[in-house]
């Protein structure tokens, strides 16, 4: 199934890494937004979720605030 | 329901130490934890444990998690310890999901980020307002700041948010800041932070997201137009479910030399306890030796 995977991250926070290397972990593909670097980026993430902390995860449209592993495992059927 | 031999609660160093004791004397036990890590994983860079003259906090404690990973360790993760209770010699231990019954108990739940308790502190959580400097300090870039707390934290968080952020209002509600002299003068010599002493945070303002804070300094109240507030006022022990159990004035579990707690059959480990240092490689060192309390002790029942 093709779905559309995206995490907003900064390069320094820590979940933010655990949240990629729990997606790597599990075989799956994403698009790592680095929101530091990307002002566009952070500026949507903040419009659309309402949130100015991170990592927020993207699955098809629906938003995780933080590293939900649990929400996250739902999302995918893991 | 099994009635284990041991439940661990916590899964940073303490906890994890603990647990692969405990899986190498083939103990009968689980670990419950809301996340793997805990505090050590904020930790950008760690110089002083074993092994590793430079890791950063996450890398470690993936390190950790393969570890603990190689023993087949039951962790139920995501789950919050709500209350625990003994029973004749049955120690129960009640989540957010289920109920848990052993014969002993580990409480290595370590320490969070400590809270203002103002109004507006809740309801702008991530959305301005954040305990994480190292995490969300990009997104605050030509913005104003304001940084509460006057210890190393909180210097440490003006740090980096001094080449991002427009302007940092560095605020404490004493009189002097405690952060090493070495913080103070690195940041003194920056020049877009105003330092604020004897000034009490009221109440921080917003509308969808936070656009200032209610200040008090010299009886005289003031609005400050700031986007962001980082709260680094220090840390508090998870330890609110262990009723019962002996705490100190700070909240911290008392223990002793064993890791004996006033309650027999449990235990407590690392940052949650009176123990005085809170590093990585001690909150280690006393997971392991709580468990080999943990086994004397069920050796000898």
């Amino acid at each position: 199934m093709n779905r559309s995977i995206k995490v907003y991250s900064t390069p320094t926070c820590p979940y933010c890494m655990m949240a990629k290397k729990f997606l790597k972990d599990n075989n799956i593909e994403f698009e790592d937004i680095d929101v530091s670097s990307n002002r566009q980026a952070a500026m949507d993430m903040v419009q659309k979720t309402g949130q100015m902390g991170v990592p927020v995860i993207e699955i098809d449209g629906q938003f995780i605030i933080g590293f939900d592993k649990e929400r996250i495992k739902e999302l995918l059927e893991l | 329901m099994s009635l284990y031999d041991l439940i661990i609660i916590g899964a940073g160093p303490a906890g994890i130490a603990a647990a692969i004791y405990a899986a190498r004397k083939r103990i009968d036990f689980i670990v419950i934890t809301e996340d793997i890590g805990g505090q050590a994983a904020y930790s950008a860079n760690v110089e002083n444990y074993l092994g590793y003259q430079f890791i950063s906090g996450v890398d470690l404690i993936s390190k950790f998690e393969e570890h603990i990973k190689k023993y087949n360790v039951e962790v139920k993760e995501n789950e919050k310890v709500i209350e625990i209770n003994k029973e004749k010699d049955i120690i129960i231990v009640k989540t957010n999901k289920d109920i848990y019954k052993s014969k002993t108990l580990i409480i290595a739940s370590g320490k969070r980020s400590k809270e203002l308790r103002i109004p507006g502190e809740k309801e702008f959580k991530n959305k301005g307002v954040s305990y994480c400097a190292t995490c969300d300090a990009p997104l605050f870039e030509g913005k104003n700041v304001a940084v509460i707390g006057g210890g190393n934290s909180a210097f440490d968080a003006v740090l980096q948010l001094a080449k991002i952020a427009n302007k940092i209002y560095l605020i404490t509600n004493i009189s002097y800041f405690t952060a090493d002299a070495i913080m103070q003068e690195k940041v003194s010599a920056i020049n877009n932070v105003s330092m604020l002493k004897n000034t009490q945070v009221l109440e921080i303002l917003g509308d969808r997201l936070v656009n200032g804070i209610k200040i008090k300094r010299e009886n005289r109240e003031e609005v400050i137009n700031v986007e962001g507030v980082f709260i680094e006022i220090g840390l508090l022990p998870n330890s609110d479910f262990a009723v019962g159990v002996d705490k100190n004035k700070n909240g911290e579990i008392i223990i002793n030399s064993k890791n004996e707690t006033n309650i027999e059959g449990i235990f407590a480990a690392g940052d949650v306890t009176n123990i005085r240092d809170k590093q990585i490689i001690i909150a280690a060192g006393e997971g392991a030796k709580a468990t080999l309390s943990v086994f004397e002790y069920l050796s000898k029942k």
